[in-house]
């Protein structure tokens, strides 16, 4: 399936997934979220949330900042 | 920090209090003859040490100076800072994931823990409402929960001035979304009242642009900001050095936030030590209540009895 993944085009294959596209991506530890299509979608449903042909998802964190 | 106590307590006090502690009062005149200080005149420095703690959303802090986790050389020296600053509260900010790095790169939040400190994530780089909500709702979901933002809303990239019209609208919408916002705006009197009236927990007016370290260059729209203030009023950007630091609490603020003053500093620990000081010293001051100014002298020893 394509995605956008923080806006670039990804290809995720194995899985329909949040959870399997963050395994893909190694973004598994530490702290971050999720928004798809401009909603949070959160941590506890990552495994359930099915994704869809051109979601656009975006993956943040907390970086050095004033 | 500490949930909703009403003063100092005595051990986050003791540099203020050390005064009267004989094992740290050997720079202290009033300690100079050896001889055990006097009840009455260790109560008077008591009374006049004692201060309230900067409340924000319900929360007490002993510090009032927030900083920043920006523009380091690195997490530890942040750290470093963090812990010569004495400061409670850091501000981080929230961007993409870099994808395809290291995945076992260090992770900010894994150097400055949000069990130890305040963790207060910010919308820098934000040009309107909808972008600034966005941030602060995935930075709810970064942080479990937590409802505590500082929210920027830029206007230009030049200046970095707050689009405050953009503001008031991010803000209406995080407030009414449950967040307690500690807003960053422009020094002017009535948006910084409207802010408060939103239910903003916090205004932080501008001391002059972000990163510009010019100082605080409107003190005037600060104090009338104050006089009408019922929220913490905090000064946000424009620190250059500690006494810019030291003018703002003593015009009565209730605390000062900084970044570059302290992480472009030649020696950002020694600088973050500077601020502590600054800021607790122009406390005080404030607290103490200045003389009057005056155009000619006033002779400080009495003119009675001088040999002829």
């Amino acid at each position: 399936m394509e995605l956008v993944v923080n806006g670039k085009q990804h290809q995720l294959e194995g899985g329909n997934t949040l959870a399997s596209l963050l395994q893909q991506l190694a973004v598994t530890e530490g702290r971050f979220a999720v928004e798809v299509n401009g909603e949070i979608v959160p941590k506890s449903q990552h495994h359930d949330y099915v994704l869809r042909d051109n979601d656009a998802v975006e993956i943040v964190r907390a970086i050095g900042g004033g | 920090m500490t949930m909703c106590c009403g003063t100092m307590t005595p051990s986050k006090s003791c540099a203020l209090l050390a005064v009267v502690e004989p094992s740290r009062a050997s720079n202290y005149s009033i300690r100079a003859t050896n001889h055990p200080v006097p009840i009455l005149q260790k109560n008077l420095i008591m009374n006049a040490m004692q201060d309230q703690a900067l409340r924000i959303a319900g929360v007490d802090y002993q510090s009032r100076l927030i900083i920043g986790s920006g523009k380091y050389k690195s997490f530890e020296e942040n750290l470093a800072a963090l812990e010569a600053s004495g400061a409670e509260m850091i501000t981080v900010a929230i961007r993409r994931v870099n994808l395809g790095q290291n995945p076992d790169e260090p992770n900010l939040l894994d150097v400055i823990s949000p069990e130890s400190y305040t963790i207060l994530p910010n919308t820098a780089g934000c040009y309107t409402a909808e972008d600034a909500v966005r941030t602060c709702r995935l930075a709810r979901e970064l942080l479990d929960g937590h409802k505590l933002v500082k929210l920027e809303v830029l206007g230009d990239q030049k200046t970095l001035y707050p689009n405050v019209t953009e503001t008031v609208v991010a803000a209406e919408q995080l407030v009414a979304d449950g967040f307690d916002v500690m807003v960053y705006t422009s020094d002017d009197p009535l948006i910084a009242k409207r802010l408060e009236e939103i239910g903003c927990v916090a205004v932080m007016p501008l001391g002059a642009p972000i990163g510009s370290g010019l100082g605080i260059r409107n003190p005037y729209n600060i104090r009338l900001i104050l006089e009408n203030a019922s929220v913490p009023i905090i000064v946000d950007a424009g620190v250059g050095t500690a006494s810019d630091a030291s003018i703002a609490m003593e015009l009565g603020c209730h605390g000062v936030l900084m970044n570059t003053a302290i992480a472009e500093a030649k020696q950002p620990v020694l600088m973050a030590s500077a601020m502590k000081k600054a800021v607790e010293s122009g406390r005080e001051a404030f607290l103490a209540g200045r003389m009057p100014r005056r155009l000619y002298a006033s002779a400080s020893s009495p003119l009675d009895g001088t040999i002829s």
